[in-house]
């Protein structure tokens, strides 16, 4: 049997990955870079979360969303719907005709906040709303699809309509949500001011260990007998299904885990960025978060950051250097990944790290454990796919 | 003389005339050199100024959905600055540009203003054009203390030490083009139509109290619809059945195009509708074609073809540089302005420190503003005329009324 350290770390070869990953952000990034560019490498690793959210749901659990844009947004706007109200006290508000209601209401003609904003002024009940929000949400919708087993292209299909959906309502509802404008001007959390150079410090490091706090969740969730039924229904749903299990109570699962990741990635954005808009919500960013999975190596934890990180990269460097022809680099730089790395930059690792001396052994142990751990799982699942 | 000859020679004459200006401006302004102006003392915040050069941010969206309406501003400030070059630069330093790309996309903006500020040290920006990017991009300008030169027509409830508004503000827009329709065209019912979001939603706000309270009007219909939406059916129905003197519009982006062509296959042509719209300039005509338009009627600030030296030349220098057929816009227009008020108060504060140059440039007239005369509020934003232009088949627009002076107001009383 795994040890608990073995399931959180996924031993040597895993130990590894981590701790290069570590070196890499907790290390090597601060100290290379002025405070702009860190802040920058922050929001990346937002979108981290969930590019993570999908290798567990898409990548292992073969459920492709294209809708994991809402969840983040959800996560984001609980969080700016507090920073908005802590910084639309009555008197900075004072020019409105009705002060202390954030500017966007006043100018829709509310005169006094809707109630759904309420307990938004207490800072436990954001971080619990944080959380349990966007996973009741998550739950509906795959306890909707899921239990009538919907899957495949048509929940792709689904989940990008509803993230459609749910951005046009945003849009629509300017004087509750703020509109195409999104939240803006967010200032202080408790009083704290979150847009000094110190300050940008310490969320980038909250958010580093929270994205490492998802990461030994995962793994935790992958090494489990859970995550081998997860595989095990990617590759052959209806065996699993005939052997006792409730498949869609595990997709359900599945689906609210990956749902809360992505909701902590979009809080600690709209702490860093400093506000919220619907154009996180919508299709097009749900999409380029599979994007950021797929160029990482769908199937690996640690992939999904160094691909977010990677494309997000490449795509401040190119816009600053070529503004009018950069995203034809971003285009063509897609297109390389998919044809020549189909499994990402964890599939170029995969490939490469066997060939270094000091690791082969390692690898190889590692299979040998991998083996037998399949052995102990006999039931379930032949197939177990490279982890990084 | 063959038109083409005719075209040609007009082009010569706005080229002389637009170079006789340039010589009586630098002669007027008397020359400034950099000696004059040690850097040490201009410069006490670090920002990018040498002894031969600063630098300036452009930050529109090149890519995206937004592109096609604010490559006109890219374009406008680059001419703008070109020409400030060519007169010995800013303090005697030569102007340098750093452009940015905000992708159509809000948090772009915020991030790229960020980039200008923070990494580049910008002395100044000009910048954004949506509303949302604004938004997105002012809490950066305003804790780095950068100064924003912002061109579109907007809804005004902003006033910001760091930005410089040098399009209209909403009531600017709206008021004397409502009085003028209602007083042409006796019209007494009005028919409101808008994309979903802030511009459109508040502009309407204030057209409606207009309309009610000083016009003696009824608004018949208020619709919005979702931005980019290209479904007008029902909205025509409507419109139909209202049968209002006049339909007010605030229609924008991709779906203006659906909008007057469906207009006119339902047969609502400027033959038995009168239309004023606020969010139709010589950009967007491109698009929805002239033969769509033709008759009806746009409230601006800024046409083409308006008829004074100022222009011409501007007009002149813009094809001259960018090619004989691009077509300029109110957008455009504003835009322009908005390297040559920067210049203004930084030789009226004697330095590119923000908060010198911020303070100096309010009171400022600048006469040779192609649209004419305009003035720096103390509010930050300008005084401007407002015209009407009636739209020809051609895509160009003959300017039917023109306004007095307006003082911008961005929080008017009684109509919040």
């Amino acid at each position: 049997m795994k040890t608990l350290s073995d399931k959180l770390l996924g031993g040597k070869q895993g130990v590894l990955g981590l701790a290069l990953l570590a070196l890499l952000i907790m290390v090597i990034l601060p100290l290379g870079l002025d405070i702009f560019r860190l802040n920058l490498v922050g929001k990346y690793l937002t979108y981290a979360f969930v590019a993570l959210s999908l290798v567990l749901l898409w990548g292992n659990g073969g459920i492709l969303s294209l809708g994991q844009g809402m969840f983040f947004g959800l996560g984001g706007y609980c969080m700016a719907m507090f920073l908005k109200l802590e910084a639309s006290d009555p008197i900075s508000t004072k020019i409105q005709t009705t002060p202390g209601i954030p500017d966007f209401m006043d100018w829709n003609q509310l005169t006094a906040l809707p109630w759904f904003w309420e307990p938004f002024k207490s800072l436990p009940f954001t971080i619990l709303a944080i959380l349990i929000v966007p996973t009741i949400f998550a739950y509906i919708i795959g306890f909707a699809m899921f239990k009538r087993r919907v899957g495949g292209v048509y929940f792709a299909i689904i989940t990008q309509a509803i993230a459609l959906i749910l951005s046009i309502l945003i849009v629509g509802q300017q004087g509750y949500t703020g509109g195409v404008n999104g939240i803006t001007d967010l200032k202080t959390m408790l009083g704290w001011d979150i847009r000094t150079d110190s300050a940008k410090y310490i969320l980038y490091y909250v958010n580093a260990l929270l994205l490492f706090g998802c990461i030994f969740l995962s793994r935790y969730i992958l090494t489990s007998k859970f995550g081998m039924l997860l595989l095990a229904m990617r590759d052959k749903e209806e065996r699993v299904r005939f052997s006792g299990y409730d498949v869609s109570d595990f997709k359900i699962f599945t689906f609210c885990v990956a749902a809360m990741i992505s909701a902590i990635g979009g809080a600690m954005f709209t702490l860093q960025v400093g506000f919220m808009s619907p154009s996180f919500v919508g299709i097009v960013p749900s999409i380029e978060m599979v994007i950021f999975a797929a160029v990482g190596g769908r199937m690996s934890l640690i992939g999904a950051v160094y691909g977010t990180l990677l494309v997000n990269y490449g795509k401040t460097v190119f816009s600053e250097t070529y503004p009018e022809l950069w995203l034809f680099l971003m285009g063509g730089l897609f297109i390389a990944v998919v044809m020549f790395f189909p499994d990402g930059l964890a599939g170029i690792y995969q490939k490469h790290a066997r060939k270094i001396p000091f690791l082969k052994r390692w690898v190889a142990e590692e299979k040998q454990k991998q083996t037998d751990a399949h052995a102990s799982h006999g039931k379930v699942g032949t197939k177990l796919g490279a982890e990084a | 003389m063959s038109t083409n000859d005719r075209r040609r020679f007009m082009t010569k004459v706005g080229a002389l005339t637009g170079a006789l200006l340039a010589v009586s401006m630098v002669s007027g302004m008397g020359s400034a050199f950099a000696e004059d102006f040690p850097t040490a003392k201009v410069n006490t915040t670090k920002l990018a100024v040498t002894d031969k050069t600063v630098k300036v941010g452009i930050l529109h969206s090149a890519t995206g959905t937004m592109a096609i309406s604010e490559t006109g501003s890219i374009q406008a400030e680059k001419l703008a600055i070109a020409q400030i070059n060519e007169m010995g630069g800013v303090l005697g330093r030569k102007i340098e540009i750093i452009q940015e790309d905000g992708a159509s996309d809000w948090p772009t903006f915020a991030e790229k203003s960020k980039k200008l500020l923070e990494n580049d040290k910008v002395a100044a920006v000009f910048g954004c054009w949506t509303s949302a990017s604004r938004k997105a991009a002012l809490p950066v300008f305003e804790k780095d203390n950068g100064l924003l030169f912002y061109p579109t027509f907007y809804e005004g409830l902003e006033q910001s030490k760091n930005v410089f508004y040098t399009g209209q503000e909403a009531t600017q827009q709206i008021l004397a083009g409502l009085d003028w329709i209602a007083k042409e065209k006796k019209a007494k019912t009005f028919y409101l139509i808008g994309s979903d979001y802030i511009w459109p939603r508040t502009s309407m706000k204030i057209a409606r109290k207009h309309i009610e309270q000083h016009l003696g009007g009824k608004v018949v219909g208020e619709e919005y619809i979702a931005l980019g939406d290209t479904q007008f059916g029902s909205v025509i129905n409507k419109i139909k059945l209202k049968k209002p003197d006049v339909i007010y519009a605030a229609v924008v982006g991709g779906s203006n195009v659906a909008w007057f062509k469906q207009l006119n296959a339902a047969g609502l042509n400027s033959s038995k509708q009168t239309m004023l719209t606020i969010s139709v300039t010589e950009d967007e005509v491109l698009g929805i074609g002239g033969e769509n338009l033709a008759g009806f009627y746009s409230a601006m600030k800024y046409f083409q073809s308006l008829k004074n030296p100022n222009n011409e030349k501007f007009v002149a220098d813009f094809k001259k540089m960018w090619g004989p057929k691009a077509v300029i816009g109110d957008v455009t227009q504003a835009a322009y302005l908005g390297p040559w008020l920067w210049k203004a108060a930084v030789e009226r504060a004697g330095s590119f420190d923000v908060d010198k140059a911020v303070v100096a440039l309010p009171g400022y007239e600048l006469k040779t503003a192609p649209e004419g005369y305009v003035k720096v509020d103390p509010n930050h934003h300008l005084w401007s005329k407002l015209r009407i232009g009636k739209w020809r088949a051609d895509g160009q627009a003959d300017v039917v009324y023109e306004s007095e002076l307006i003082k911008p107001d961005p929080f008017p009383k009684g109509y919040q």
